[in-house]
């Protein structure tokens, strides 16, 4: 089975039901997709399928050689994608653990949805759960990143 | 009395793992303190902490403790730097192997700031001081004429030499005394007090980050584990042909549970092996297991709570505390008022299950573990392996949470017998729903309040009892009771100035395994007694906050043993930590002034407050809430900490925020119930954390500047939260919630 994870086209062999994030984490080894609940109800493996929001511990992997599957690791080259700059400036992460669902998810939410308000947060990510309670930063921070998003938006416009 | 001791290169290298050239420093001092947890390892606990220089300047500082989330990695490191005069930037931070070499490294209690503090900055002054000398040295110069600035020594006539050029010569040199080291001025701190961003931060959101979870072996094999649902329990029997049919399944291996108290052993289950995670999980949906019953399959989480219910409003029990005559001025009152609280089970749930990686191989083990605690893992997979401590090595990897569940090293225990039963490495990771389902819980809790007002609405008694089961009884079944021990949190030390009070304890048996949750006893205990303050204010038709400030009355340090009772202090001394009621009031006038306290607010809308003493901090939280109909909303979250001294204010507003966020969740929606022994619920859906649509949008944290010694962070914020938010129910509505969790009166 072929899959296309972060650009790259990866050869694996797996059972079809199994869910993308054993696939990403057992056999790829791409271990920066988290398992959190195993069955969508926190976030914490939280990856872009075809640039949505998914979570892939609800995805078989005969469904994601579908598409385009993007990962944390794949997110930005060099880690600064606007929203993982806004996390480090907020100092939002404690264990860090959930936030490579949180990060991936609000980059999802910002990718179609450049300022969303107060309401479409709650919205967009009530999905993802922290643990350590980082909420109030998150919120903080993804409404800095939606800010840097339209500035750099507005940016490009005027070029 | 401290001294310091020079380590091998070897040494070193065993202790964290990795290698180090140029200076070494161990630091060693006496016991800072008995802990005050059943989980106390060795007495007499020593503390060596590490620095080393390399030649090229860069300076490792070994982190002992435990990264969960609270920043310890960042800020006890931070600590030494600032005494060493060394450039943060050319920090790296070393995890430590489990090793007794240094101390308690048992990452709970809040203990970390409070307990290395001072040994952080000897360690530092040391290092600094040995460079100073080196420098001196090279220069044929008097020692006062030359000073450590910013990686560099500078002598008083311009000349420089940078902390790499020092490092061989430095670590030729005697060590240093301790307790004539000079340590720096607070004005002269570089980096404690600061807002240093966390070590992990550009890993943690880039995803390249190594949790329990993650650590792999080339040759390794995944587990998951089917357990006995009610403690006790034993396999009947199972379907192993069944499993070893599904696709990637290698093995079904049978893990006999203790013939003894539960403590840190595995429980019994049955584990598949496999190929990969999926699989395993899968291959146990197969087994259809059957499991003898134990005297605790019977158990039922809402009959004994009315049992303790009734046990406690029924009589008295074994008197903890007492001042005056309680039934006399009962007896006198003008009003008595009575009131009866429950909590129920918690589940620590971090968001990362437990998991841990094992390999055993040649009469060693190798264990990388998301562990709060690695000495107690390494006692706990070498007694179950029947091997010797030292043949046992214990990797500390970044924690997805702990919140005291991953001081438990039962999980690695499993791993380590499945590991040398395979001979492969084992990565064993649990299920949301074995975490749910197979926790060392926090404790239920039935409390009962008797309260006496005199004519000006002043309370004359205070009688409290409680019957809540132990933790100690996961170690030993002969304890059935709460002693001073842990009544020392919140519900035996309460700071009330009336003449009158008592306070009491109830048996109340263990029925399954009970453990320790972030703030502990604090959490039931803060809830029950913060919300009958409340009571008793409203009945006095007194304004809450001002109500507390009489029932603390004047300024003073508590003294508890006139009145019997034996106050643990969290493990400190009581002149070095005494409990301060002026510290106490003043978080709640600095509370109370940091928001609209005492506004007219519409129908249904009100605000709450409570305060408690808990590991040595001050803490104030407030709320305000909106009923609409059964609908209730916490829309704000106030908070004031004194936590004395602090290291990195950034990671205690972090705390302190994240504190209440997890006393919200609890008070919201936390709750364990069981039948025939076993836990009803399994995962997020059924025992619901708090959400970001559920967490208010103004939540607000000060921290009140201090140059006390340092006191603890990471639970302090929990233990207020729920009462506010009760007392604000009440505020709104006039509706008194004496049950917890609030989903039982309202949607949350
Ligand atoms: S692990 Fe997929 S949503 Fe929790
Ligand atoms: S940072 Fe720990 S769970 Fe979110």
């Amino acid at each position: 089975m072929k899959l296309k994870i972060n650009g790259r086209t990866h050869e694996v062999d797996a059972e079809p039901d199994m869910p993308l994030l054993w696939v990403l984490r057992d056999l790829l080894g791409l271990k920066g997709t988290k398992f959190g609940c195993g069955k969508a109800l926190c976030g914490a493996c939280t990856v872009h399928f075809n640039g949505s929001a998914t979570r892939s511990c609800q995805l078989p992997v005969s469904a994601a050689a579908e598409g385009e599957v993007v990962t944390i690791e794949g997110l930005s080259a060099d880690g600064n994608h606007p929203v993982q700059v806004a996390w480090r400036a907020r100092n939002v992460p404690q264990c860090g653990y959930c936030q490579s669902g949180q990060i991936m998810a609000a980059s999802a939410l910002l990718a179609r949805n450049a300022n969303p308000g107060d309401d479409e947060i709650d919205a967009a990510m009530s999905g993802n759960i922290c643990r350590c309670g980082t909420y109030p930063r998150i919120r903080a921070a993804l409404r800095d990143a939606a800010r840097a998003t339209s500035e750099a938006r507005a940016g490009e416009g005027e070029a | 009395m401290s001294t310091l001791s020079k380590l091998s290169r070897r040494r070193f290298l065993e202790l964290t793992g990795v290698s180090a050239t140029g200076l070494l420093l161990g630091a060693a001092v006496s016991p800072a303190s008995r802990a005050m947890d059943v989980l106390a390892t060795a007495t007499g606990e020593r503390l060596n902490l590490f620095v080393s220089l390399r030649a090229d300047g860069a300076v490792e500082i070994v982190a002992h403790r435990s990264e969960m989330g609270t920043g310890i990695r960042t800020s006890l490191p931070q600590v030494v730097a600032d005494e060493m005069e060394a450039d943060w930037s050319r920090v790296r931070v070393i995890q430590a192997l489990g090793d007794a070499a240094y101390g308690s490294q048992n990452t709970d209690g809040s203990r970390s700031v409070r307990n290395f503090y001072a040994t952080m900055r000897q360690m530092g002054a040391a290092a600094r001081r040995m460079l100073e000398q080196a420098a001196a040295d090279t220069w044929r110069a008097p020692l006062a004429e030359c000073r450590a600035r910013n990686h560099e020594v500078h002598h008083a006539d311009g000349r420089r030499l940078g902390f790499g050029e020092l490092a061989a010569r430095a670590a030729a040199l005697p060590l240093p005394g301790l307790d004539d080291l000079p340590l720096k001025g607070r004005e002269d701190f570089r980096y404690i007090g600061r807002n240093v961003p966390i070590v992990d931060l550009h890993d943690m959101t880039t995803g390249n980050t190594t949790y329990g979870i993650d650590v792999a072996l080339p040759d390794m094999v995944y587990a998951s584990i089917e357990r006995t649902p009610h403690l006790g329990g034993r396999i009947a029997a199972y379907d192993a042909a069944a499993a070893r049919k599904v696709a990637g399944v290698l093995d079904v291996v049978e893990l006999q549970g203790p013939e003894g108290p539960p403590a840190f052993n595995n429980v019994e289950g049955l584990a598949v092996i496999a190929s990969n995670t999926w699989s395993a999980i899968k291959g146990r949906e197969a087994l259809a297991v059957q499991w003898r019953p134990s005297p605790h399959s019977d158990h039922d989480s809402a009959a004994y709570l009315d049992a303790l219910q009734a046990r406690v409003s029924g009589g008295p029990g074994r008197v903890a505390r007492e001042r005056g005559d309680v039934e006399r001025a009962l007896g006198d009152a003008d009003q008595v008022l009575e009131a009866s609280y429950r909590t129920p089970y918690l589940a620590h749930a971090p968001m990362e299950p437990p998991a841990t990686l094992a390999r055993v191989d040649g009469g060693r083990c190798e264990v990388w573990a998301c562990t709060q605690n690695p000495q107690a893992t390494q006692a706990a997979v070498a007694s179950a392996l029947g091997v010797d401590k030292a043949a046992v090595t214990v990797h500390v990897t970044l924690l997805g949470g702990g919140f005291g569940r991953k001081s438990k090293p039962d999980f690695s225990v499993e791993a380590a017998r499945l590991a040398a039963h395979v001979g492969r490495p084992v990565q064993l990771t649990w299920t949301r729903e074995d975490d749910v389902r197979h926790d060392y819980y926090h404790a239920c809790s039935a409390m009962y309040f008797r309260g006496a007002l005199d004519g000006d609405g002043r309370a004359t008694a205070w009688l409290a009892r409680q019957a809540t089961p132990a933790i100690g009884a996961t170690f030993d079944p002969a304890v059935t009771r709460l002693e001073d021990g842990w009544l020392s949190q919140t519900f035996g030390s309460v700071p009330f100035a009336t003449p009158n009070l008592r306070i009491e304890s109830h048996e109340a048996p263990a029925h399954v395994r009970i453990g320790w949750l972030r703030s502990v006893y604090n959490i039931p205990f803060a809830f029950g007694v913060c919300s009958f303050v409340d009571e008793l204010a409203h009945a006095a038709g007194r304004d809450p906050a001002q109500y507390w400030q009489e029932m603390i009355g004047d300024d003073r340090h508590l003294d508890f043993a006139p009145e019997g009772f034996e106050f643990s202090n969290y493990g400190r001394a009581i002149a070095e930590y005494p409990y301060d009621t002026g510290r106490m009031k003043a978080v709640l006038r600095q509370l109370v002034a940091n928001i609209p306290w005492g506004e007219t607010l519409p129908e249904g809308q009100g605000w709450g407050l409570a305060v408690t003493r808990s590991f040595l901090s001050y803490v104030a939280v407030a709320s305000k809430v909106r009923v609409d109909g059964d609908t209730l909303v916490v829309e704000e979250l106030h908070g004031v900490i004194d936590a004395g001294t602090v290291v990195n204010p950034d990671r205690v507003h972090a705390q302190l925020e994240g504190g209440m966020v997890f006393g919200l969740s609890l008070a919201l929606n936390g709750e364990i119930t069981f039948a025939d022994g076993a836990a009803r619920q399994s995962n997020f859906h059924d025992y619901p954390v708090a959400r970001l649509n559920q967490v208010p949008r103004v939540i607000r944290t000060h921290i009140v500047d201090s140059e006390a010694l340092p006191a603890g962070v990471g639970e302090p914020g929990v233990p207020p939260t729920a009462p506010s938010i009760a007392n604000a129910v009440f505020a709104a509505t006039g509706q008194r919630i004496r049950e917890l969790p609030l989903a039982r009166h309202f949607d949350v």
